[in-house]
Order: C-alpha cells, then sequence, then structure tokens
C-alpha cells in the first residue's frame, strides 16, 4: 500500500508532499467521461493550483496517479508500467463507477478488473462520471491520509 | 589566517551573496510569476511558500533511474548546472556589492558560466535514454545556438561603447562615474531591446518554451528525472530567474546592490511574466530563423553604431 510509504516520511516532507501533490492523468479503458471531469477540475473555475496542484505529464513527475476507466487487457501491460515508473510515495486514485467496480462493462470479454485487481489503490471516488468537487474531495481525502 | 579566508569564500559561496542568497531570491521570483500568471488567468493562484514546498517534496522523493539511462551522467548533470549557477551569482552579485572583486575578462567567465545550465539540459536530457529526452535535448541545442549570437554582440557593444573595459567591476564603476549605460546613446538601448529577448529564450518560457514543450514532448530533458535531480532543475531555473535580471541590471544600470535595482528586477520580471502569458510558442525553426535573421541584424546595427561612437 502506498499511503504507508508516506507514513514513513518526517513531518517537513509530509508537509511539502501534502502541499504540493502533482498529478498524473491515467486512462487506462475510460469512455473519456471522467477524463473531461478530470480535466474540469484542473481549470480555472476551481484553480487547483492554489493548492499546489499541478498536472504534469511525465510519471516521474507524479505524486498522484489519476485512473480512469475499467483495467482492459489492452491496457493491463501500460497500466502496470506507468505504476511501476511513479517515484514512490504516490498516491492511486479510482476515478469513476469503471475504475471502482467495472460499472456497466463487469463480464465484458476484454475486462481484467476493477483497478485494485491490478494495483493498490488509495482512494475510490464513485460516480458515472464524478463531479469535479468529489474528485477534488478525494484527492484532499487521500492526501490527509499521509 | 588562512582558515579564516577559506571559511569567508565558503561563506560567500554557500550563504551569502551565492547559494542561499539567490534561490531565495528566485524562489521569490518563480512564486511572483506564479501567482501573477494565476492573477492574469482569473485565478487565485499559488500560496507564497509553494515554490519551497514543491523543492522540499522533491528532496524527499524517491530518485528513479531509468534502464536506459546512463547513471552517472544522468544524475550528475543538473548538479553541475547548479553549481555552475552558483558560481555565477556569487561572481555577479560581488561586482556590484564590492566593484574591487571583479578581474579583467570576467565578463567572458560569466558568459562561459551562463553556457553551464543550458549544456546541463542539454547532457541530462541526452542521457537519460528517452526519446522525449533526446528530443528536448536536440532541441535546447539548436535555442542556444539561436539566442546566443546576437546576446553575444549585444554585450559586446557595452564593452565597445565604455572603451573595452571587459570586467563587470569595472563597468559598474564606469556607470557610476559616466551614468548608467542605457542613457548612452541608441546602440545601449538596442542592446537593451536585444538582451530583452534573450532572457526568455535563456529561462525557456512563453514562445519560446520550445525545449519543454510540455504538450508536445511530456516535459523534454526533465521527462526521465525525479526526485533530488528534478529539484536541482527546478532550482536552476528558479536562480536564473534571478541571476539573469541582475546580468541585465548590472550591464545596463550599474550597481545591483542599490535600492533602485529593486524597481528595475521587478520591471524586468513584469515585462518577463506578461511576455510569458501573451504569446504562444514558437516551432524551433521559426525560433532559429527569429534569431539569426531580424534580432542578429539589428544586435549588428547597434554594434556598428557603438563602433561609431553613438
Amino acid at each position: 500500500m502506498t499511503v504507508k510509504d508516506g507514513k514513513q516520511l518526517g513531518k517537513l516532507s509530509r508537509w511539502a508532499l501534502k502541499k504540493s501533490p502533482w498529478v498524473f492523468h491515467l486512462n487506462a479503458g475510460s469512455c473519456n467521461n471522467c477524463d473531461i471531469e478530470v480535466l474540469d477540475a484542473l481549470t480555472p473555475k476551481y484553480d487547483l493550483e492554489r493548492f499546489g496542484v499541478t498536472l504534469v505529464g511525465s510519471p516521474r513527475h507524479a505524486d498522484i496517479l489519476l485512473v480512469t476507466g475499467v483495467v482492459t487487457m489492452q491496457t493491463l501491460p501500460r497500466v502496470l508500467h506507468v505504476y511501476e515508473q511513479v517515484a514512490r510515495p504516490c498516491l492511486v486514485v479510482a476515478i469513476g463507477a469503471c475504475a471502482n467496480s467495472c460499472g456497466i462493462f463487469d463480464g465484458s470479454y476484454h475486462v481484467v478488473g476493477p483497478l485494485d485487481k491490478v494495483i493498490p489503490v488509495d482512494v475510490y471516488i464513485p460516480g458515472c462520471p464524478p463531479k469535479p468537487e468529489a474528485i477534488i474531495d478525494g484527492v484532499v481525502k487521500g492526501l490527509s491520509k499521509l | 589566517m588562512f582558515l579564516s579566508e577559506v571559511l569567508m569564500y565558503i561563506g560567500l559561496v554557500v550563504v551569502f551573496p551565492g547559494f542561499l542568497f539567490t534561490a531565495a531570491i528566485g524562489l521569490a521570483a518563480v512564486w511572483v510569476d506564479r501567482k501573477v500568471s494565476a492573477r492574469i488567468q482569473w485565478r487565485v493562484g499559488p500560496p507564497w511558500y509553494q515554490p519551497i514546498a514543491d523543492i522540499v517534496k522533491l528532496l524527499s522523493k524517491e530518485t528513479v533511474v531509468g534502464q536506459n539511462s546512463a547513471r552517472f551522467t544522468f544524475l550528475s548533470a543538473p548538479f553541475i548546472g547548479l553549481a555552475a549557477v552558483v558560481v555565477l551569482a556569487t561572481i555577479l552579485w560581488m561586482a556590484s556589492i564590492c566593484p574591487a572583486t571583479g578581474f579583467v575578462g570576467d565578463i567572458v567567465v560569466l558568459l562561459y558560466l551562463l553556457y553551464v545550465p543550458s549544456l546541463a539540459i542539454i547532457i541530462g536530457g541526452s542521457a537519460s535514454g528517452n526519446p522525449f529526452g533526446a528530443l528536448g535535448a536536440s532541441r535546447e541545442m539548436k535555442l542556444l545556438l539561436a539566442y546566443e549570437a546576437s546576446f553575444l554582440v549585444a554585450v559586446f557593444t557595452l564593452v565597445l561603447k565604455s572603451g573595452g573595459i571587459l570586467s563587470l567591476g569595472g563597468l559598474v564603476e564606469y556607470q557610476q562615474s559616466y551614468g548608467p549605460m542605457i542613457a548612452q546613446g541608441p546602440s545601449a538601448i538596442i542592446a537593451f531591446i536585444v538582451t530583452l529577448v534573450y532572457l526568455p529564450a535563456k529561462l525557456g518560457v512563453g514562445a519560446f518554451d520550445i525545449p519543454e514543450a510540455e504538450c508536445e514532448l511530456i516535459a523534454g530533458p526533465y521527462t526521465e528525472y525525479s526526485g533530488a535531480p528534478l529539484a536541482a532543475f527546478k532550482l536552476i531555473r528558479a536562480m536564473l530567474m534571478a541571476v539573469l535580471p541582475v546580468f541585465i541590471i548590472t550591464l545596463f544600470a550599474g550597481s545591483a546592490w542599490n535600492p533602485w535595482a529593486i524597481l528595475w528586477f521587478v520591471l524586468i520580471l513584469v515585462a518577463l511574466i506578461v511576455f510569458k502569458n501573451t504569446n504562444p510558442r514558437l516551432r524551433i525553426d521559426q525560433a532559429l530563423r527569429f534569431f539569426w535573421g531580424p534580432l542578429l541584424v539589428l544586435s549588428l546595427v547597434g554594434i556598428a553604431l557603438a563602433a561609431v561612437g553613438l
């Protein structure tokens, strides 16, 4: 579990991690609806830079992995690959009904399973799609677990 | 006697005016940049401690080295760049605070030290073994070749104008007795304009965000970096944001160690931020054509004017 790595940090490092969470956005076979809501949460209206949140393009820079969608057979190796590349400590957030429980795709021929079957997940955000407020709330709750 | 001198030099480089002092100013400049950018975009923006939190966080994170990376080169490049910027900052501030410490040719030393951070980015990006890193490094190299020529001509315009003073301390003393450089005719104003265009290109912001180009190249040369080496690159960027305006102030307005320099610093920073937020990224060939075409011609006109004494 990735939160355990966070618990081993010193007080200053933990404060810095909470104040500067850089997010990486990973689509593991989503219908793009959750992805649009993630982008919505990063717009000037919600202004997440107030809390130090920055969208980064490289998983090496990420502190939070936002994963949307069911894990399909096509994306499974990619999801594992990206998860292994993220520098620890990192939080994994499963966004949307599909990432939490496969949603309407449960039992489909191409589905490997919900995200927590593949990699350890720290925060589950239900909804199809979850509102941007729900995503922000989930990330904040995940950070307060550190 | 000997020991106290060594301690004094270490203090000069590490605490004041070298590493800690310049890093503090640079991180403050980064915060002002992010905050003003946010205000331009109708947002609230990050709190004042944001750049510090970013650096501390990166220092406490894991450093991942990729399988294809050349390990030693990859890890040492950012720290070589950081060391060069620290030395650069120390020499630069000392020329303002105490002009007598300047030596003949220190402008040339500073110009070479200004290359090192860009070289560190090129070497780090190439050693990362990542295609995005390699592309970013190649773009950084082309950008370096583009902006350096006109900037060198602009700096030597000033040297010519002052009658061949090749030391920064000498230039500061010259401006103390004859007034600031920028008020000494059209050639100096042309050199100032060329230097102002050089500033965002060196920092890689705004229209010259070509090597990093986050929507094309992930993070360019920094793609594979994580943890402390990435923090070193962030610090290099932050310190350059303090050092480059100070270099411009020293060249064109005299000493950077007086109250007026703060106003100059803020003006240059605001010009940089407004430029950054209003200009989309150029393609690398457009940037090359711009620097080797109009800007180089302009700077050559400047040095010609200086040669005839204008």
